[in-house]
């Protein structure tokens, strides 16, 4: 009887929460407030489900808003659960298209994708490219530059003072504090670990001695932080500290420049960019798998070394044609001018490069 | 209850239909619940059995799952020490306040505004944790290794932004304070009246009635109630993974900068980007938690069990 | 001095070796004051750089405590000192325990207020970037898959705490009680995963529904509600169950009518220490029940967004305009603590409607 009551007064409760809300503002047929143009007449329908990298959720984002704008009869979800649940989901055949840190390897390409037709693989398809930043936050210090080895002893705990003669010889004019160094490094599983170790193992190998991997090796020691979030509010907090987080977040804190070749490189998107037109494709795959095999080393002048490439994964040939069209357009929109332009925009990602855009946009031309 | 069945004469009681309904339906309720478990149970097996019996060399650390875990499993076991060793002296003493010292009128307004800090969502508590206490806290920690650094728990060097396992102990313990307050001060106020006005009329201060009538009634529900606290700061994921800066490591020390992980928050920072052996490995780690919580609330059991005597339905 | 104090004639008997009864307060303000004479000086003298408030009260807190026990103890004697020893601590406990809490309200308060406007509540997320929008696909998510666990999980909860209390006996029961206790443990991304495991079976790979999170979150709301429960039911007294017996009342009635509304308030605690508990899970509902911009009331299909997933997504993928991200998510934890506390005011009414009036 208690019970009964008790659920007579929450149901009323949920009623007029209910009631009271019976709509979100800014959904349902018409085109949103303020959402420019319902003018180009869509005749596209549906529901496009993609799982994947939380690095995206920002960009993706964006990309939704605008194509849920431009056709609004059309739903993307986009859940950044994480690109091992990304990849996982979309092999089972839980998602339409999943967002990945890496791309497909072997064993993955060679297995079944569930949405997918039977006998066809997957496309990967690089959209998001980032630069990762080596934030700073030390006390009378203004800009920092820093070499592979440099960097790589600074968070491997080997140069343990801003005053270490490494650091000193590559930074003349700057006045370095004789303080204890705080390296701030991600303490979750994360594509931006993997690609800033990639480029340690690969420039720096003699002293960052572990092998490249999502999680940060246990024997480097140094500060965790939670998400990029979490390292972008230690340094800001703290004094003498550096850490490396997505380029877009890195805001009004010092930026470290990196030397590739004979110059100090600062990240920017058209160098970030740079180094993915810079870096061959990885071999064996179909002309439609564009996989890139980061050159990390290169010296080509312009190049800013530590970006992280994340893909968006999808069928070489839907079971669902509705899902196919509905993904082809999508996916072009995300790899369009327009599309990387709005996500530099409001995410701060690299856009892709004119030959490369061409590329992708051929690749998801095929999706059938 | 009462022994109904043991006088020679058996008189059987008359079973009413509604008598039946109602024993059978909470009995498909209980075993619902043995039910319930023991899919949970195959699905944690089945999904962990692969890391157990992976090559070591296969398993993140590359040295076996054990090497793994073992880490995890004490900062998981240490930092929730901590927050009860400061949560339930606090939570006893602030339900006696509730519901003996307290004028009466205050009393249930405060037991809400008690209830309030219950109901505030973990993520809030680690963005209050890393935004509010953890710098708050960093000169108390510099104090400490500074002039109490040759304590073990205490030894140097401290960490500069006081992410470390003694704040991730305090917000758990300001987490699981309210779990036992609450539990606590339902116990204390249904101490038998007449317990605590034959103590006072034998002379008793108020303390000594306390100490003679409502703690002893109550220590079961104490203990009961801090175990469902320790459950909670066990099973932590959330604050634990946004205020902790972790490392695989073993070690005592409250104030450095490395701090051993526990097991809830590395599953929650690991599992989105693992796959794989990598799932299996934390869902295994996942079981060792079960197993640790296990092996604590028989523990308590126990403890309850052997003072039975007060309970009231016995 | 004790022996002077002893000895003083007195003149009404009745308050003979007790202290004034404005002791206390005079104590207390001379020990604070002393103590920030004494940090004054300090501050003065270069020692510390500006006034030390919390090094003031603490000391002074503590000069207190001695002081009164000091005092006390020559005046009133050993147990009378011990008394007021025992309420000094229990006081300043409670207090101590204020302060984060105060510290908590006030930071959730200030940056959530940011936010707190209309459009929050009328706008989700759909075709957002950047600043604007609001949380109402999360509101409405949260109250939803809430209640669907409580409606799950209370019924199951109450019915085995009476079965273990008013009639297991033996292996069964002590199965339950052992099994009840492992589930406490059970971590919540696992009671996440549990449920999707459980869904796709039925469902297929990929199913994200509200339910799903309404069943993660049970599993972890059941065990605390048989506990505190089991609990509560325990308190009450044998003599009234006897009583009703006694009367012919049949025992499923008595524990319906007599030991249920007897331990109500009790037990309505449990169960809001259990929603306050599961209200805020973030990583289960994230696997299981979805994330999603678009305002979905169907419980049974599609992905739906909730409070702790939105608060955890603001914080975690902050866009270029940071900022507006994190007065979302200061916003939704404000509304998430909100709403925990219109469920408990409900509840506390609720009880006080079936309880016993007995002070």
């Amino acid at each position: 009887m208690n019970k009964k009551r008790f659920g007579v007064v929450a149901t009323l409760a949920t009623v007029t929460t209910l009631a009271l809300t019976s709509c979100a503002a800014n959904e349902g047929g018409s085109a949103t407030p303020d959402g420019g143009d319902a003018g180009n007449e869509s005749t596209l329908s549906g529901t496009l489900v993609g799982i994947g990298a939380s690095s995206q959720g920002s960009a993706q984002e964006v990309w939704r808003a605008s194509f849920q704008t431009a056709n609004p009869d059309v739903t993307v979800e986009y859940s950044p659960d994480g690109s091992g649940a990304g990849r996982e989901a979309f092999i089972a055949g839980g998602a339409d298209f999943a967002g990945s840190d890496r791309a497909l390897n072997e064993e993955e390409l060679s297995g079944t994708f569930g949405k997918c037709v039977e006998g066809t693989s997957a496309l990967d398809l690089p959209v998001y490219i980032s630069p990762i930043a080596v934030i700073f936050n030390v006390e009378g210090v203004d800009s920092l530059n820093l070499d592979a080895a440099t960097l790589a002893g600074i968070f491997a705990g080997t140069i343990t003072s801003w005053d270490a003669p490494e650091i000193a010889a590559l930074n003349p004019d700057a006045t370095l504090p004789s303080a204890p160094i705080t390296a701030v490094h991600r303490s979750d599983d994360s594509g931006t670990t993997e690609n800033f170790a990639e480029y340690l193992y690969a420039a720096a190998p003699d002293v960052w001695t572990e092998e490249p991997d999502g999680e940060w090796p246990s024997a480097f020691g140094g500060e965790a932080a939670a998400q990029t979030s979490g390292v972008v509010d230690a340094v800001t907090n703290g004094t003498n500290i550096i850490g490396y987080a997505d380029a877009s977040r890195a805001g009004e804190l010092g930026v470290a420049a990196i030397k590739v070749g004979e110059e100090f490189v600062e990240y920017s998107p058209e160098a970030a960019a740079a180094i993915v037109d810079a870096s061959p494709r990885v071999e064996g795959r179909a002309d439609n798998d564009i996989a890139f095999e980061l050159d990390r080393t290169s010296t080509e002048s312009g190049v800013y070394p530590i970006v992280l490439v994340s893909y968006l994964l999808a069928c070489e040939d839907y079971q669902d044609d509705s899902v196919a069209e509905l993904a082809k357009a999508y996916l072009g929109y995300v790899a369009s001018a327009e599309g990387q332009a709005e996500a530099a925009e409001a995410a701060g990602i690299a856009p892709l490069s004119e030959d490369l855009s061409e590329q992708v946009a051929s690749a998801i031309e095929s999706i059938q | 209850m009462i022994a109904v069945g043991t006088t020679p004469p058996v008189i059987k009681a008359k079973q009413r239909p509604g008598d039946r309904i109602f024993s059978a339906g909470t009995l498909l309720a209980g075993s619902l619940i043995l039910a319930i478990l023991a899919a949970v149970a195959v699905f944690l097996i089945v999904q962990a059995l692969p890391a157990l019996v992976a090559d070591p060399a296969d398993i993140s650390g590359g040295e076996g799952f054990l090497a793994y875990v073992a880490p995890l499993a004490f900062g998981t076991v240490w930092g929730a020490i901590i927050a009860l060793a400061i949560a339930v002296p606090l939570s006893i003493a602030v339900a006696l306040f509730i519901s003996h010292f307290a004028p009466r009128r205050l009393a249930s307004a405060l037991g809400y505004v008690i209830d309030l800090l219950a109901a505030v969502p973990s993520v809030v508590y680690g963005l209050w944790g890393i935004g509010v206490l953890a710098p708050a806290i960093v000169p108390v920690y510099v104090w400490l290794t500074e002039n109490m650094g040759w304590f073990p728990l205490f030894a140097p060097p401290v960490s500069g932004t006081g992410r470390t396992i003694l704040t991730v102990a305090i917000v758990l313990a300001v987490m699981i304070l309210p779990i036992i307050t609450a539990l606590s001060r339902e116990i204390f106020l249904q101490t038998p009246v007449l317990h605590e006005e034959a103590a006072l009329a034998l002379g008793a201060t108020r303390w000594e009635m306390i100490r003679t009538a409502v703690l002893p009634f109550g220590r079961p529900g104490i203990i009961s109630a801090s175990m469902l606290g320790l459950g909670r700061a066990l099973g932590e994921t959330m604050a634990v993974a946004i205020i902790l800066s972790p490392a695989a490591v073993v070690k005592f020390a409250l104030l450095q900068q490395q701090n051993p992980n526990t097991i809830a928050a590395n599953i929650a920072l690991s599992f989105p980007e693992s796959y794989g052996l990598g799932t299996d490995t934390l869902i295994a780690s996942g079981l060792v938690l079960f197993v640790i919580t296990l092996v604590v609330n028989s523990i308590a059991r126990y403890i309850i069990n052997r003072r039975k005597a007060f309970s009231g339905a016995n | 001095m004790v022996a002077t104090t002893d000895t003083r004639p007195m003149t009404n008997s009745l308050t003979a070796g007790k202290l004034p009864k404005n002791t206390t307060v005079l104590v207390l303000a001379a020990s604070l004051l002393i103590l920030t004479i004494l940090f004054v000086i300090l501050q003065l003298a270069g020692a510390t750089d500006g006034f030390n408030y919390v090094g003031a009260i603490v000391l002074g807190v503590i000069l207190f405590t001695v002081a009164m026990y000091a005092i006390s103890l020559a005046v009133e004697g050993p147990r009378k000192a011990t008394d007021r020893l025992a309420s000094i601590l229990v006081t300043a406990a409670f207090v101590l325990a204020l302060i984060p809490l105060i510290s908590l309200v006030f930071t959730v308060v200030t940056f959530g207020s940011a936010r707190f406007d209309i459009e929050f509540f009328t706008y989700s997320l759909r075709n957002i970037v950047g600043a604007g929008g609001g949380a109402i696909h999360a509101i409405v998510g949260t109250v939803e898959v809430t209640l669907a666990a409580t409606a799950l999980s209370v019924p199951i909860g109450m019915a085995t705490a009476i079965y273990l209390v008013e009639y297991g006996r033996g292996r069964l029961a002590q199965a339950i009680t052992f099994f009840v206790d492992v589930m406490t443990g059970i971590p919540s991304i696992v009671a996440g995963l549990f449920a999707y495991a459980l869904f796709v079976l039925f469902f297929g790979p990929g199913i994200r529904m509200g339910f799903g999170g309404a069943v993660a979150l049970s599993v972890l709301m059941i065990p605390i509600v048989v506990r505190s429960t089991e609990e509560m039911l325990k308190l009450v007294p044998n003599e009234l169950r006897e009583a009703a017996y006694a009367l012919g009342v049949p025992k499923w009635l008595t524990i319906v009518k007599v030991v249920l509304p007897t331990s109500i308030a009790g037990i309505l605690t449990g169960v809001m220490l259990a929603v306050a508990r599961v209200i805020g899970e973030t990583a289960p509902l994230l696997i299981v029940a979805g994330f999603t911009s678009n305002l979905n009331y169907d419980l049974f299909s599609d992905r739906m967004m909730t409070l702790p997933v939105f608060v955890y997504n603001q914080y975690v993928a902050q866009g270029q305009d940071a900022q507006a991200y994190i007065d979302r998510a200061w916003t939704g934890a404000l509304v998430l603590i909100l709403i925990v506390m219109l469920l408990n005011l409900i509840a506390r009414i609720v009880a006080r409607a079936f309880a016993p009036k007995i002070r």
